[in-house]
């Protein structure tokens, strides 16, 4: 009996028998706040689900719901609220139909490997506002939402045939995920000099997208056909057991978490791939502490405000960025005290959240321009574009800082 | 992980003991399975008000009550620690107020215009302390579901202290379609809104002392907001603690929040502590779980502030077997037979009220021969044996005590 009770309530939906409706949830929802649109995570979740027969969905405005997940993480309960609501905005959205804007955007390496040959082409187009404006017109994404820009030499054109470096040394995999090979690639060279410094062999086998756009877009067949694709190519008998390494927090977090908890992918290699999946500076944060991690640093005399994303902080590791980066001379570190800057991924990107999304970030946005610190840094790569639109600083993930304090060159 | 000192709950207690921590220098985990009671609590912080009667002076009762009450958790940490520990709490608190030291207990109205006693006030709360025969107005919006100013303002009038109050029902001008109370304490930080509040409200005013709102009078800015309300009613405004959310609470919980980062601790929350490590009498480390694997938290001290029956720190299966789950530690005062467990009356006294961990002077759980299970453990806030909260209106004072002295005693042990 006790297991049985143990089952239900671990399980996703059965946790919602654990909600007393304390509120800490909606009083700790960035959204909610700030919109008339969204009914709040406990409206929607626990309570709506009593009614979520199969049917039909009793509450729309689930959609309104970002998926941040800061709701789970306050639950002192335990209640998966932002894991039902995933679920419940992806029934939504195979009653009422997934626009043909959240089927794009959704797709980051589709995006990425078109826009990559006309990359000048692309960065133009986008960058003009007559064009953004018929986007939004004709698609939904908001004229003046922050879009990454395309790169034509992407990580896996950089990298060539290299992608297995004979140094010697344990090997680990690097994941960088789409956005570090399409739009960033900068940041997948940063990682890769980074953890070869420190003596590893680093595997970077070709990879697709983890599925987590299309999670957070309702296209859940299309999320577990992408992440049950990634972790066969992540768990190769070549590869299986190492160390996985990843730069975006949201896609590592979909390996170690979300494709279990929220797409009900149950596969034992994923669970295998999940136990070896590391955030970067989580990663280098236990080498530091079995002092392991090398330490010739540069000092790096600069002031740079920290925002840790809510995707990082969903995996419960702390803010290992600042506390590898407390190594660095000279680095004066500010943490920014915002929960988040409002984006999650692609919803402050929509023409009818944008405005939402914007009203969320504003706190961390004033924070910044108070501070006017010289750079700012964040892990997640969606973020980053979002602090860098809403507060005009450059932002950049924190291995920028650790790559220049190993003496490596500035943008 | 490594820390120097990892604790476990984000109550008053768990964030009080960290911030100590902290400003010590340590290095401070706190881990939590999610955010602490805080959000839900009125926010005063109430050292003694039933003893069991109403009490005027708690520090001056205190001595006489620990005297009857050995096991309580002020008569092992000494009754001498409470003063200094509210005036450590005042100065962390700054501007939200928690002025001074705790000369009387003043009576303050509830959500349902009932009068409590209450220790230290948040400045929001202060000029809802009223005399008797003090004529008030009792001001909330129509539509908001968590407040009801004619059965505040009735129950005031005809309550002990005779207030002359009067209940006011303003309408929300504008869109809104849920007026929740995150939305109405955001609203109330824009000055536009303000000046249509006030617009209403200020004609309906005739002579009273001060008016009352619910507690919805801004989060991050809630002085700011209260302040300007008092300047265009031309009197004191104060905020009644509602149904939860609490927003009291709230600013208490930001500003602890903010104080611990200040400081240079960490909390990480949607953390459960799952069991521990140990070697002789000594904790080395903390399981917890964070999916996907488990991790370790490697620490020199370990405060345990998770709580009591209510918070699930203490776990009661429904045949009423009682465990505290982390480092399974003794019980005492636990009801000998389940039929014990529950009264009737909702408010009565109830056979698990004083269950908890029985702790030493230092506030280090005790094995049944009374030796520290561990060396390097302390614990804080409502898990200790002995005290009856609710009942005694103690809570806030034992959660800060017992956190400064868990901490404290915590900071000794550091190498």
């Amino acid at each position: 009996m006790t297991d049985l009770m143990e089952r239900v309530a671990g399980s996703v939906r059965g946790s919602l028998d654990q909600c007393v409706k304390c509120t800490i949830c909606e009083s700790a929802c960035p959204v909610m706040p700030v919109t008339d649109l969204f009914l709040g995570p406990k409206t929607v979740g626990p309570q709506a689900e009593r009614f979520r027969t199969g049917e039909h969905s009793p509450d729309h405005s689930v959609d309104y719901c970002s998926g941040c997940g800061i709701c789970t993480r306050v639950c002192p309960q335990g209640v998966r609220i932002a894991e039902i609501n995933s679920r419940a905005r992806a029934e939504l959205k195979r009653e009422q139909g997934v626009p043909l804007r959240d089927r794009l955007i959704a797709r980051p390496d589709v995006m990425g490997r078109l826009a990559r040959p006309v990359a000048p082409l692309f960065n133009a187009a986008m960058a003009s506002p007559p064009v953004r404006g018929l986007t939004q017109r004709v698609l939904g994404i908001h004229r003046l939402a922050p879009l990454p820009r395309a790169n034509g030499r992407t990580l896996d054109y950089r990298l060539g045939r290299r992608r297995s470096r004979p140094l010697g040394g344990r090997r680990i995999v690097y994941f960088h995920g789409c956005s570090t090979n399409y739009y960033e690639p900068r940041v997948g060279l940063m990682a890769i000099a980074i953890l070869e410094h420190q003596g590893f062999q680093v595997e970077v086998p070709a990879q697709g997208c983890c599925g987590l756009p299309m999670q957070s877009n309702g296209i859940f067949d299309g999320a577990r056909r992408y992440v049950r694709r990634l972790t066969e190519q992540l768990s190769t008998p070549d590869l299986d057991g190492l160390q996985v390494v990843a730069t975006s927090t949201s896609c590592g977090l979909m390996l170690k978490r979300e494709a279990r908890e929220i797409l009900g992918v149950e596969d034992d290699s994923l669970r295998r791939l999940a136990a070896r999946t590391y955030d970067i500076f989580e990663f280098l944060r236990d080498l530091d502490q079995r002092g392991e991690l090398r330490t010739d640093f540069h000092p790096v005399p600069l002031t740079v405000a920290y925002h840790a994303p809510c995707q990082q902080q969903n995996q419960q590791i702390g803010k290992p960025a600042l506390d590898v980066l407390s190594l660095v001379p000279e680095l004066r570190l500010v943490e920014l005290d915002r929960d988040c800057c409002g984006i999650a991924g692609t919803y402050g990107t929509k023409a009818e959240k944008y405005e939402i999304a914007m009203r969320v970030g504003a706190p961390l946005f004033g924070d910044i321009l108070e501070l006017a610190p010289d750079l700012v840094m964040c892990d997640s790569e969606t973020c980053r574009w979002q602090i860098r639109h809403g507060s005009g600083y450059p932002t950049v993930h924190p291995l920028e800082i650790l790559y220049r304090a190993y003496g490596g060159r500035p943008v | 992980m490594k820390t120097d000192v990892l604790v476990i709950g984000a109550g008053t207690a768990g964030l009080c003991a960290a911030v100590r921590l902290a400003q010590a220098g340590r290095r401070v985990q706190v881990i939590a399975t999610g955010a602490g009671s805080l959000g839900l609590a009125p926010a005063t912080i109430d050292v003694l008000g039933y003893a069991p009667e109403p009490v005027e002076d708690p520090l001056g009762t205190l001595p006489a009550f620990v005297a009857a009450h050995p096991g309580h958790p002020y008569a092992l940490m000494g009754p001498e620690r409470v003063a200094p520990a509210l005036a450590w709490l005042s100065a962390v608190a700054g501007d939200l107020g928690y002025p001074g030291t705790l000369s009387r207990n003043r009576l303050l109205p509830t959500a349902l215009g009932a009068l409590r006693p209450a220790g230290l006030l948040p400045e929001s709360m202060s000029a809802g302390a009223l005399e008797a025969g003090a004529r008030v107005v009792i001001a909330s919006f129509n539509g908001y579901r968590d407040f009801y100013p004619h059965i505040v303002a009735a129950n005031l009038s005809a309550g002990s202290l005779a207030l002359d109050a009067r209940p006011v029902d303003l309408v929300w001008e504008g869109e809104l379609p849920d007026l929740a109370p995150q939305r109405l304490w955001r609203r109330m930080e824009e000055p536009e809104v303000r000046a249509r509040v006030a617009r209403s409200l200020r004609p309906l005013l005739d002579g009273e002392v001060a008016v009352g709102f619910p507690a919805i009078l801004g989060r991050e800015h809630g002085g700011d907001v209260r302040r300007d309300l008092e300047e265009r009613l031309e009197r004191p405004v104060f905020e009644i603690p509602t149904l939860p959310p609490s927003l009291p609470g709230l600013r208490l919980y930001d500003l602890l929040r903010a104080a611990l980062r200040r400081a240079g601790g960490r909390l990480t929350l949607g953390e459960t502590a799952t069991g521990f490590r140990a070697r002789g009498g000594r904790l080395e480390a903390v399981l917890a779980s964070q999916p996907p694997r488990e991790d370790e938290y490697l620490a020199q001290a370990v405060v345990l502030a998770s709580g009591g029956v209510s918070a699930g720190g203490i776990e009661v299966d429904s045949e009423h077997r009682a465990r505290e789950p982390v480092f399974d530690l003794p019980l005492s005062e636990l009801p000998q037979d389940s039929a014990e467990w529950f009264q009737e009356e909702y408010f009565g006294e109830h056979g698990f009220d004083r269950a908890g961990v029985a702790v030493d002077a230092l506030s280090r759980p005790l094995r049944a021969d009374g030796e520290p299970v561990f060396e390097n453990l302390f614990l804080a806030g409502a898990e200790l044996a002995g005290a009856s909260p609710w009942r005694e209106k103690s809570g806030e004072g034992i959660s800060l005590v017992t956190a400064l002295r868990a901490a404290e005693a915590a900071l000794e042990v550091c190498a």
